[in-house]
């Protein structure tokens, strides 16, 4: 066993008397993959910005090969080799990757002017030892998103970073692009550095990561092997108490024969959606499987008003709707959970209630004003309702966790009585926990006759929703299958990509 | 008795939390207002800075800011910026009275004037809208452009207006001692306000600055509610415009020059927030008094205006430095 580089030992945080962090205990050794996990909440950002040097801990202490520490800011994190990668914003999009990864340390020529051919000498060195493929002189914008993170990593390593923190790093890449990047963590762990991998991705972790960290409400629940543990094993340790079965399929009897709540016919629209067709029963719920680019995401755009339709019709409860913007999706009893909750969903420094109210102002009016008793009412039942963990309905959203974010963005159009919801990703970037509490809002409310379809990548999430799943290839509508007919997420994959 | 211990302890520390977490930056504009105020209460007392007279004054000296900053915090709470006020009041003076001059009467003086503040408002808002044109760009040509007609088609002479109940309704009257302008400040202020704070409008219009797509995924038609703001800010430019052509008994093409700086000042440091998603009514009023309270005051003490410049350009950039921190995300 090679010893551990980084060392955590009891850290404890408070915020406002509060313990968010108690007692926790981590370590990070040589040569791993260290995958981090935990529902929202259960202290995994805290831990990591203490160990940046966000914030500093009340108690305990933090060691870099057997020496006691100190982080106090982000500079003190780097300068002890430990270096977060942000997904995006950190790079200057307008710069070539050299410049991006030696910014404010440039080679300068004996005139004091920047020495771009040195820098780039340099970098693709680095590159080359890395075994990136991307030109230094590249400028970072025209570089795939995939690349935009091995640039980042390129720059912390020529900081002499040792420990990479990794934070959902695959939120944003396409398949291909995962893969590069898998490749590119293993080269790493080969030649000694430590990754601390954040991620809600239980496949994505057996995949890549050598040990698991479990944490719960600020506590350590479990170190393990991966090798050692078993998915249920993890979301059990993530949950707490068993959370029954909310990733089975559970059979619901819905009309299947009478009058579709919801149907588009030969739906042409915006780029990308070619000659659609579907139709969906009251209480049906309707999974969109397809590759990255299929056109999902775009159906759901044009269905709601959002990209222009060439042609085709739609109707709901069998009455045909002309649809032209998002008023009028809304006005025909369409509702959209967009897959961005943060570009979309959410107007993120505007309170949970403001948001909540955002899409039916119309129905909170008294007279011309906006009814103040009536708003807050109606955004507390909905929170309520839904679970959502806020200490009030006034709090900034931006201030709470993703699947409370998520969970503001559905309360948006629950108040709204809609009779067809879109769902595009419902628990992406979401924990465990608020994963099964909105696969369950979804199940009720199919249960209450609405009909519903849903886009997601994550297969197994679309099998435990959908009573009938539809691919989409390149624009154009695919296969039809009944649940029944699925037998395994394997069987679903195949579909998407036997074409 | 440890509990009640604790108790006292958890109350002393609810207490001390209170204090350290009470949102101080929201109302720096309002302690920095009774800041200055009372600062010039006590230093120029004697030289009259509190006598009614004198307190009035500042009220004639902010209105008619007041009054387009109100329109104004909603330009900036979706995000966009408007240029063009002051070009704007200007040209309005000028049609105003030039309908005044040709015997329109009192109503036919303020449809000219307002109608000339909608049409440009209603083309700035249409090219930021349809042509998608940045309002920066926008409202910097429309400036430029509106001051120049108002130049040409008077030729840089004044309309003089010699209609008494123009006059005294628009800008010069007192009823009693209440200048005419304070009530219309104060009607707009109230109208502002709730517009802003208590409808539908007003929540849309910090959606769309706050989050445009998501405020366009929520049904909100954002391009509306933009070309709404712009009308607004045309409409109170307008009655800027004939707010000073009462007052200086004439339309002229100079009036209004520079408004536009405090204008957006004033709102800035009321704590509307220049990204957009956060504006304030009430702090846009106090940034304006708090200005022409500065501007009355260095010119009790006897300062050049060389000296107000300089003066007035570091208290905007500390009250926005020490206000406006919290604006990064």
């Amino acid at each position: 066993m090679k010893p551990p580089i980084l060392e955590m030992n009891g850290i404890f945080k408070s915020f406002n008397g509060i313990p968010v962090l108690k007692d926790v205990d981590f370590s990070v050794k040589q040569g791993e993959i260290h995958a981090l996990m935990g529902g929202n909440g259960a202290g995994k950002s805290t831990l990591m910005k203490i160990l940046t040097g966000v914030y500093s801990a009340d108690r305990g202490e933090v060691k870099l090969d057997d020496n006691v520490v100190a982080i106090r800011n982000y500079e003190d994190a780097r300068s002890n080799g430990i270096s977060m990668i942000f997904q995006e914003f950190s790079l200057i999009p307008t710069l070539t990757v050299a410049q991006n990864i030696y910014l404010t340390r440039e080679s300068k020529t004996s005139l004091g002017l920047l020495d771009d051919k040195a820098n780039e000498k340099k970098a693709a060195k680095l590159l080359a030892e890395l075994g990136v493929d991307i030109q230094p002189s590249d400028l970072v914008q025209d570089l795939g998103v995939g690349y935009w993170q091995m640039t980042e990593i390129a720059k912390a390593l020529s900081q002499e970073a040792k420990i990479l923190i990794m934070d959902e790093p695959t939120s944003s890449l396409t398949k291909t692009e995962t893969e590069v990047l898998f490749t590119f963590m293993n080269k790493l762990k080969a030649k000694g550095y430590a990754i601390i991998y954040i991620s809600h991705r239980m496949d994505e972790i057996f995949r890549v990561c050598d040990r698991i960290t479990i944490m719960r409400d600020g506590r350590k629940i479990s170190t393990s092997q991966i090798s050692e543990t078993s998915m249920d094993q993890v979301i059990t340790d993530i949950v707490g108490v068993a959370s029954g079965k909310a990733f089975e399929w559970v059979e619901r009897p819905y009309d299947e024969a009478g009058e579709p709540a919801f149907e588009v016919r030969e739906l042409t629209a915006g780029d990308k959606v070619r000659q659609v067709s579907l139709r969906i029963q009251p209480g049906e719920i309707v999974g969109i499987a397809g590759l990255m680019g299929s056109g999902r995401t775009e159906l759901l755009r044009a269905i709601f008003g959002i990209d222009r339709i060439h042609s085709g019709e739609i109707y709901v409860r069998g009455r045909r709707c002309a649809i032209r913007n998002p008023s009028d999706a809304i006005a025909a009893g369409i509702a959209l959970i967009p897959e961005d909750r943060r570009v979309q969903g959410l107007v993120l420094q505007h309170s949970v209630r403001d948001n909540m109210i955002l899409p039916i102002l119309a129905k909170v009016r008294r007279g011309p004003l906006l009814d103040g008793k009536k708003m807050n009412e109606l955004s507390r039942e909905l929170v309520k309702r839904l679970n959502i963990k806020t200490d009030s309905i006034s709090k900034a959203s931006n201030l709470l966790s993703g699947g409370n974010q998520q969970k503001i963005v559905l309360a948006k159009w629950l108040a709204n009585h809609p009779e067809v919801l879109l769902l595009d990703e419902p628990t992406i970037g979401v924990d465990i926990g608020a994963k099964t509490e909105i696969v369950d809002i979804i199940r009720e409310l199919a249960e209450s006759g609405k009909a519903i379809l849903v886009v997601s990548s994550e297969l197994q999430e679309l099998l435990a929703l959908s009573d009938r799943v539809l691919i989409m290839h390149e624009g154009r509508m695919g296969k039809s299958m009944k649940r029944q007919d699925i037998e395994s997420e394997e069987g679903l994959q195949y579909a998407i990509q036997g074409y | 008795m440890q509990s009640r211990d604790t108790e006292l302890r958890e109350s002393k520390q609810g207490m001390l939390a209170a204090v350290k977490h009470f949102p101080w930056r929201n109302y720096i504009v309002y302690i920095a207002f009774v800041g200055v105020f009372a600062y010039f209460a006590i230093s120029l007392f004697d030289q009259g800075f509190m006598t009614t007279g004198n307190l009035l004054n500042i009220i004639r000296q902010t209105a008619i800011i007041a009054l387009m900053a109100l329109a104004m915090t909603f330009v900036i709470s979706t995000g966009e910026i408007d240029l063009s006020v002051g070009s704007t009041a200007a040209l309005a003076s000028l049609t105003g009275a030039y309908a005044l001059q040709s015997g329109l009467g009192v109503l036919g003086g303020v449809v000219a004037g307002l109608g000339t503040g909608l049409l440009v408002g209603l083309v700035n808002g249409l090219l930021v809208t349809k042509a998608a044109i940045p309002s920066f760009l926008v409202t910097l040509a429309s400036m430029g452009a509106v001051k120049g007609m108002a130049m040409w088609v008077t030729d840089t002479a004044p309309v003089p207006i010699t209609n008494a109940t123009f006059n005294f309704w628009f800008g010069s009257g007192n009823l009693g001692t209440i200048p005419v302008l304070l009530i219309w400040m104060v009607v707009f202020t109230v109208i502002a306000h709730v517009l802003l704070r208590k409808t539908a409008f007003g929540r849309q219009t910090l959606a769309t600055g706050g989050n445009e797509n998501a405020a366009r995924f929520s049904g909100v038609k954002t391009g509306r509610i933009k070309l709404l703001v712009f009308l607004g800010t045309g409409l109170m430019a307008g009655l800027a415009g004939l707010l000073y052509a009462g007052r200086m008994n004439a339309g002229r093409f100079s009036f209004g020059e520079g408004d536009e700086l405090s204008v957006i000042a004033a709102v800035i440091l009321g704590g509307t927030s220049l990204f957009g998603g956060v504006g304030t009514i009430i702090g846009t009023l106090v940034g304006a008094l708090m200005m022409g309270t500065i501007n009355n005051g260095l010119i009790i003490m006897g300062l050049d205006v060389s000296q107000q410049m300089m003066i007035k350009g570091l208290i905007i950039i500390l009250a926005v430095v020490f206000g406006r921190k919290a604006i990064r995300k």
